[in-house]
């Protein structure tokens, strides 16, 4: 009985002290700051930095190679913190949210035809983009959902994407993912967006969807010398560095295709139950 | 003379026994400037310029390029991009006929093949505008031209015609046997090779007799009778079929010393060289039964779909699908103003009810897409692969060495979307690799 009592004990000390031993023998440095700026850091590991996950960032931001400002998910109060941990000065950001540039649902925008492959709107694009008559618009099939870490996006009823603000963090992925190239970032703050990517001439485009915007130029005139929406290849663009702030200027728009979204004060749309 | 794998489905081939007709002159056509696999050509007529027919509209950009021709005298009313048949507007040249159908006056025949050289006949060939009307759409010339360290030392005609549906290769093997038996002869020349086999499936034995009956009596042309199965067709399978040498993984039929043409090229290379005429013409298959009176017609290169169709008694009220090409590997249609390109070898016609309307459902892995695959892939694995987004595992399955048949599709129990997996996963992997060769260097 005392025997193996006494030969399981000696094992035990012994395996002990060599792990003691090696722990400090082998020890890997490891910058304290990274660890605390770890438990700041979102941990969605979305990428959107550019590194691997928020373990990556951290060590590179310990490392001097990012900014805490690299992070597009993390909120000001918190990069304020990471700015106090790593004793540098961080700006004032201003949150951004995605968008996508297409409200163009089943029962505005016209189809050619009936698709009923692959659900992926990237699978759809390559067999003469998807079927929709308007070749720039929204497919309905959920790749930027998919992509999505933080359960930013929704199929609303139309089958066409829509980004709950609330949540969206900005990382940029649905960016990436959309075939269509349909999403941008834009300032959470500003008001008025057109939300259509048509740039054919007004009447194929009108014919395509009854809410593209058609090049009219009518929201362009209403800024005579200080120009806040410009039209490009007969597509109204939100000058969104010098974003127009009074709403009355939707009205002009015949089609619908300059809206007002509030960004910052939208969460999910109500599903009918 | 078979392969392993592959499938056999209906045939459905409605229109065998009608002789072409020529269909009438219109009075606009639209030629898109990109016909074939390769650098489309640069636009070399203005608006309002007068051509006259076969005048190049196009000059080849690079090798692997090919001219486009004006179909019928007239004048260049556009430039602008038009509906094309691969889905998105491409650009292209609109021509309204002045009526005349008057040749361009630099056309002219180069008399008896057998008196030019190699080198020349590739030139009047690719100057001729001749692509593979098989469906590929590979400029003839550059298959005419294997590298030194290739040699060939077999042509092979592809006179399979497997597809479903389609009779274009049937009906001119029938029509000019003659004429094609000549157009082998000159390939055999350009190409230098003293052999040459025609490989044709056994449901065409008329077509068979006639080429035997036609063949010259100083070339080495044998007319082989191959099993009815889909894909006869495929280049990799007629090989071994009539050879059995295989072609490599990732390899062109060259890499086993085969350059395969299909007959109907052999005809226009007859006509390009005998008569000097540039491809503007060809025989398409009219079919399906949407639409009311099936033809194998000979269409001007550039006429709008929804005129063939119109010239064929037009469509039935519930039709579905209108695909360029065969049911297997054709492409769906969704504007009938869309043009017939030199590869179109079909325009088929279902109706609603001949069209599947299910949504592919999850793999069962009942095998029976490994058994019908003629490339001894596993789609099925493949297909979730994709599904998955698991791109960069599809090299281990090679999916480079999917031909897009269908066959897999067609016995899939689920009907799963499998060929559209695969060309999508063609194109991630493809991403994949270069990715990794960026990251390398």
């Amino acid at each position: 009985m005392l025997t193996p009592t006494a030969v399981l004990a000696g094992i035990g000390l012994v395996s002990g002290l060599g792990l003691a031993v090696a722990a400090k023998v082998f020890a890997v440095e490891i910058d304290p700051r990274q660890e605390e700026i770890n438990d700041q850091l979102p941990g969605a590991n979305c990428g959107g930095c550019g590194y691997a996950g928020c373990a990556d960032f951290s060590a590179a931001l310990v490392e001097g190679k990012a900014d805490p400002g690299d992070c597009p998910v993390c909120d000001d109060a918190t990069l304020r913190l990471l700015g106090e941990i790593m004793g540098v000065e961080v700006g004032e950001s201003v949150r951004h949210v995605a968008l996508i540039m297409c409200q163009g649902g089943l029962s505005v925008a016209h189809r050619e035809g009936r698709y009923n492959g692959h659900a992926s709107c990237a699978s759809a694009d390559l067999i003469a983009g998807g079927g929709k008559l308007c070749s720039y618009g929204c497919l309905g099939l959920a790749d930027c959902q998919a992509v999505c870490a933080f359960g930013a996006i929704e199929m609303i009823e139309d089958c066409i994407a829509r980004v709950i603000p609330s949540r969206c963090t900005a990382c940029g992925k649905c960016v990436a993912a959309c075939p269509k190239h349909l999403i941008r970032l834009v300032p959470a703050n500003t008001q008025i967006h057109v939300l259509c990517s048509n740039t054919e001439k007004g009447a194929a485009a009108r014919k395509a969807c009854n809410v593209s915007c058609l090049g009219c130029k009518k929201c362009e005139k209403t800024f005579e010398d200080d120009p806040r929406i410009i039209i490009h290849d007969h597509l109204a663009k939100v000058d969104y560095l010098k974003p127009p702030t009074d709403q009355a200027v939707v009205e002009v728009c015949p089609t619908g295709a300059l809206t007002v979204r509030l960004l910052d004060r939208e969460d999910r749309a109500r599903q009918p139950s | 003379m078979k392969f392993k794998g592959g499938i056999h489905p209906d045939y459905h081939k409605l229109t065998a026994d009608h002789a072409t007709v020529v269909m009438p002159l219109l009075k606009r056509y639209v030629i898109p400037v990109s016909q074939h696999i390769g650098t489309p050509g640069e636009i070399i007529v203005e608006r309002g310029q007068e051509v006259g027919r076969g005048q190049p509209l196009t000059s080849p950009a690079g090798f692997v390029s090919v001219s486009v021709h004006a179909p019928t005298s007239g004048k260049v009313k556009k430039i602008a991009d038009f509906p094309h048949p691969l889905g998105k507007a491409q650009p292209a040249v609109e021509i309204t006929s002045d009526g005349e159908d008057a040749w361009f006056e630099d056309i002219a025949g180069h008399g008896d093949w057998r008196d030019l050289t190699p080198a020349r006949l590739k030139n009047i060939i690719r100057d001729a505008g001749l692509v593979g009307l098989g469906g590929a759409s590979f400029p003839t010339h550059v298959k005419l031209s294997p590298p030194k360290e290739k040699p060939v030392d077999l042509l092979i005609l592809n006179g399979a015609e497997c597809e479903p549906y389609l009779t274009s290769d049937h009906r001119v093997m029938l029509e000019h046997p003659a004429e094609v038996m000549e157009g082998i002869g000159l390939l055999m020349r350009a190409l230098g090779v003293r052999k040459a086999l025609v490989g044709i499936e056994n449901n065409k034995v008329d077509a068979g007799e006639a080429l035997k009956r036609a063949r010259p009596v100083d070339l080495d042309i044998k007319v082989h009778l191959l099993e009815t199965k889909y894909p006869q067709g495929s280049e990799k399978h007629l090989i071994y079929a009539l050879t059995k040498r295989q072609v490599p993984a990732g390899g062109l039929p060259m890499d086993s010393g085969v350059v395969v043409q299909n007959v109907g090229t052999a005809l226009s290379c007859h006509d390009a060289v005998k008569l000097g005429r540039p491809l503007t013409e060809r025989v398409v298959t009219v079919t399906g039964s949407a639409v009311r009176e099936p033809a194998n017609v000979m269409v001007r290169v550039g006429t709008p779909v929804a005129e063939v169709i119109d010239f064929c008694g037009g469509l039935t009220g519930d039709v579905g699908k209108v695909i360029f090409g065969g049911p297997m590997m054709g492409i769906v249609q969704s504007n009938l103003a869309a043009p017939v390109l030199k590869g179109t070898s079909g325009i088929l016609c279902l109706v609603e009810s001949e069209i599947s309307q299910f949504q592919g459902a999850p793999c069962i892995r009942c095998g029976n897409c490994v058994d019908a695959c003629p490339m001894f892939l596993v789609p099925s694995i493949m297909g979730l692969l994709v599904e998955r987004n698991r791109f960069a595992d599809l090299g281990e399955y090679h999916i480079t060495d999917c031909i897009e048949c269908g066959s897999c599709a067609y016995v899939c129990l689920s009907r799963r979307p499998l060929v559209q997996f695969f060309k999508r996963g063609k194109l991630e992997w493809h991403e994949h690799v270069k990715q990794l060769e960026g990251s390398v260097s």
